[in-house]
């Protein structure tokens, strides 16, 4: 027995430790403190509805979010709006419906149902519009790219002088932390490019973070149920394993004795 | 072996057992629960129509929810007919004024009681409504007069959003 | 399953067992004598069992949702993903159990190569256990394929290549493979269909397998053969039964700890960016299961050759009940089998790092190394050291070892009295 937990520790650690070394490149990427990391971790409300702001007012001019809807962000477990700023914030974007009864498209205000409308109506739109590089969409990002939020938050305030010696084309800047350290998005956040609507002052270092806690929320909506659920599922699981170990070593004793 | 063991024994297996159970439960629920509507189908949104074309006597039908929607102008006669039917003729007793707030109008879900057919428009033994499939009459009200279905064509929730328009859900 | 003289109690039971014997089928299950010696790594047979009805319930659910179609697959999974009651959870569940499986058998298949289980006269059992590998396999590669992210697509691509190599009709059967010049909707639909039939087949296997077991009964981990049923043995209920589910709950907590906190850790960031025909992935890896195969494949420099090496490594194992030559099963009696294996393992071991390793340079060069020792423990130093190797006497049954000095024995004997 003894022995056997020992070798299975060692393989899931080997295991682990391979398939993480796999997954991570080697960058240091900068560091703050998620607070929905953990067993426990949540959310912070404010920083997801902080981040929606900047979502909304920077990044969706190029970036479509085309999994998500509305009403998701009057979710549990997201940034909480209630019904009534849901309904609002719907309805402040104008949606494309139809064909109704003479068979023409038309529009009309966004209702909590619809999903989030889009910058660009194909990508090859996209593309035209962007000098041929397409702005990715962003409803599972931090989960397409392989430092996650670490990467998009560092990403975000990597904006360099490239060094000399590095020549760049036009419309491509340098990042620190891009692969391969050209990207076409220029800058996308400088200091007060949004003002907050809960007085918190907007530094790039804020706007980074709330805009990745947002994309984290948007990629992973279900997070924090997963984590309230997980903790009750193994406190379970162990407890089970006790009393199944219990009652192993009951039965077993019957064949000791009688050996 | 003193002779306190086996109840303990017993108590130990009991109690491993109903937790197993309980766990074994918890975990089928989900695989159950994901066959119910999903959260985009619970936030499907209300269907708006336009009736501005319909004269009396005529009948538009529309989808909602992925069920047919009979929205019909009635005549002074059908609504006539319909208001003046005793309730104790009904098999399922409900005031027209009930089911129709604008006699006028009569917005109900075209779906049979009985098994779920869509019932056919100005048929049947009560100028109403008839269901093919097994032969279910409706009034004018669209009320369940004669035939196997047990109950009255169900209405859904709608309200005038001005006078040519109704949003219905 | 031999014959049994189970009569049921009741009339009706009677009446049922005369015409369908279900019952004497499960009293042959419930009472099946099993060494009792049987340490845990025996219980991943039963995890096994788990992983495969966990795949197929999950799997059955989340096909309730999933569209298979070029245009619409992934944004079903994130349908499922966002929509669905509890459909991350059934997600993440299938996703990581597909690890969860893989972990287990290689466990399994690793605890047969040390105590020597595919020996005669379990020849049939490790043989069908290879083919289930194999569909496990293929399962495994077509279920990564359906939510059509860029993983999906370009491993899509890459494996089914593969049988381009083949001289003259290699093409042929690469086009008759996609169902066009490329991989795409006809792909995928396909790819679906299979990865739903696959698991059923497994079960059937899987049937077999256990048939077959039972026949000459399990092995133990001093490889004898045992009578049955004797002071050696215990009914399979409920002693082997409450082992198999206490190992199974240990299991099943690693397995909830990935599902519940680190659901991405065992998949590749890039499948989650919808498959796109004009850009591959800037490393395309497989899943880390099959990386061991991927770096032989990568270690041989020509196209056929590569692909042979690999297909043999799998193959291989199917003759090994001959190739290894020993007539004592257990390594615990093979001193220097018992080196060889560990070395075998740290080779495997090595082979999937280096898969997981850009193939060039150093890389390249362990790599090598790593597939011709694959190659060599199996088809040179099995073979010979069954003629030359030591052995120790093996003990004559489990409870009356004839020189006392077997290991299992004094650890039994030191738990006994520590219970007292």
């Amino acid at each position: 027995m003894k022995n056997f937990i020992k070798l299975l520790s060692i393989i899931t650690i080997v295991f682990i430790t391979t398939v993480q070394s796999n997954s991570a490149e080697k960058v240091d990427y900068l560091k703050t403190d998620w607070s929905f990391k953990g067993i426990f971790g949540k959310f912070d409300r404010g920083s997801l509805q902080r981040g929606y702001q900047v979502y909304t007012e920077v990044c969706s001019s190029c970036h479509s979010m085309k999994y998500l809807s509305y009403r998701n962000l009057g979710e549990k477990g997201g940034p909480e709006f209630s019904e009534e700023a849901v309904k609002v914030i719907a309805a402040s974007f104008e949606v494309n419906d139809g064909p109704n009864a003479d068979g023409e498209m038309f529009t009309r205000p966004g209702k909590p149902s619809d999903k989030f409308i889009m910058p660009y109506d194909n990508v090859k739109a996209a593309q035209a519009a962007n000098g041929g590089a397409y702005p990715p969409d962003m409803s599972v990002l931090v989960k397409a790219r392989g430092g996650g939020v670490d990467y998009i938050y560092s990403l975000l305030q990597g904006y360099e002088d490239a060094p000399s010696g590095m020549i760049l084309d036009e419309g491509v800047h340098y990042n620190k932390y891009m692969y391969g350290n050209k990207i076409k998005m220029s800058a996308p956040l400088s200091e007060g490019v949004v003002e907050y609507r809960d007085g918190t002052e907007a530094t790039v270092e804020q706007m980074s973070k709330d805009v990745t806690t947002f994309l984290m929320w948007a990629a992973e909506p279900h997070l924090e149920s997963r984590h309230r659920m997980g903790f009750k599922a193994i406190v379970y699981l162990i407890i089970l394993t006790i009393l199944v170990y219990l009652s192993m070593k009951r039965i077993w004793s019957r064949i000791e004795t009688e050996v | 072996m003193s002779d306190k063991k086996p109840e303990r024994r017993e108590f130990l297996f009991t109690t491993t057992y109903a937790l197993g159970a309980v766990g074994v439960g918890a975990v089928a629920w989900p695989m159950i629960d994901q066959m119910n509507p999903d959260a985009s189908v619970k936030a499907l949104a209300s269907t708006e129509v336009d009736v501005s074309s319909l004269t009396p006597g005529k009948t538009i039908t529309v989808l909602w929810r992925g069920k047919p929607v009979f929205i019909r102008k009635r005549t002074q006669d059908e609504i006539a007919e319909a208001r003046s039917v005793k309730m104790e003729e009904l098999k399922h007793p409900e005031k027209d004024e009930d089911r129709a707030k604008d006699p006028e109008w009569l917005v109900m879900l075209g779906v049979c009681t009985h098994l779920g057919c869509v019932p056919l428009n100005d048929r049947g033994d009560y100028n109403g409504w008839f269901c093919p499939c097994h032969g279910s009459h409706y009034d004018t009200s669209g009320r369940i007069r004669k035939g196997p279905a047990p109950l009255n064509m169900e209405i859904p929730k709608y309200e005038f959003v001005n006078a040519n328009t109704i949003k219905i859900g | 399953m031999s014959e049994h003289d189970y009569i049921p109690k009741s009339k009706f039971g009677k009446w049922f067992n005369d015409r369908l014997p279900l019952l004497s089928l499960a009293s042959h299950l419930a009472d099946y004598p099993t060494p009792k010696n049987l340490n845990y790594w025996w219980t991943f047979g039963g995890i096994l069992t788990f992983c495969l009805i966990t795949q197929i319930v999950t799997g059955l659910t989340l096909a309730m949702h999933y569209i298979a179609h070029a245009d619409m697959a992934f944004e079903s999974v994130e349908h499922i993903m966002r929509d669905v009651n509890y459909g991350w959870l059934i997600r993440y569940i299938h996703a990581n159990g597909a690890s969860m499986f893989f972990l287990a058998v290689y466990i399994h298949i690793f605890r047969s190569l040390f105590y020597g289980s595919y020996k005669s006269p379990r020849e049939l059992i490790w043989i069908i256990g290879i083919i289930i590998y194999l569909l496990m396999m293929a399962a495994a590669f077509m279920g990564y394929v359906l939510p059509w992210g860029q993983m999906s697509f370009w491993g899509a691509t890459v494996i089914t290549n593969l049988f381009s190599a083949i001289p003259l009709v290699g093409e042929g059967i690469v086009n008759w493979l996609w169902g066009g010049y490329s991989v795409d909707n006809p792909t995928l639909t396909r790819f679906f269909t299979l990865h739903y039939l696959i698991p059923f087949l497994i079960l059937g296997l899987v049937v077999l397998h256990i048939w077959a077991l039972h026949v000459p009964g399990n092995n133990n981990p001093i490889g004898i053969d045992i009578k049955k049923p004797s002071k050696d043995t215990v009914p399979f209920h409920p002693y082997i039964v409450i082992k198999d589910g206490f190992a199974l709950l240990m299991f099943t907590i690693v397995f909830a700890f990935f599902v519940f906190y680190s659901p991405n850790i065992l998949g590749h960031a890039d499948n989650y960016i919808e498959a796109n025909p004009l850009v591959t992935p800037a490393h395309i890896v497989p899943e880390w299961y099959l990386l061991p195969f991927y770096a032989i494949l990568r270690s041989v420099p020509d196209k056929l050759l590569g692909v042979i090496a690999m297909l043999s490594a799998i193959l291989i194992l199917a003759a090994l009940p001959w190739l290894d030559t020993s007539k004592i099963r257990s390594a615990v009696f093979r001193p220097l089998y018992k080196q060889f294996y560990w070395i075998l393992v740290a080779d495997v071991l090595i082979l999937g790092y280096i898969g997981a390793m850009p193939a060039a340079g150093l890389y390249l060069l362990i790599g090598r190394v790593a597939t011709a020792y694959y190659f060599l423990h199996f088809l040179v130093v099995l073979p010979v050291l069954g003629f030359k190797e030591k052995t120790i006497p093996v003990p004559l049954s489990i409870t009356e070892p004839v020189l006392g000095g077997s290991l299992n024995l004094a650890i039994a004997k030191n738990k006994e009295s520590l219970d007292k």
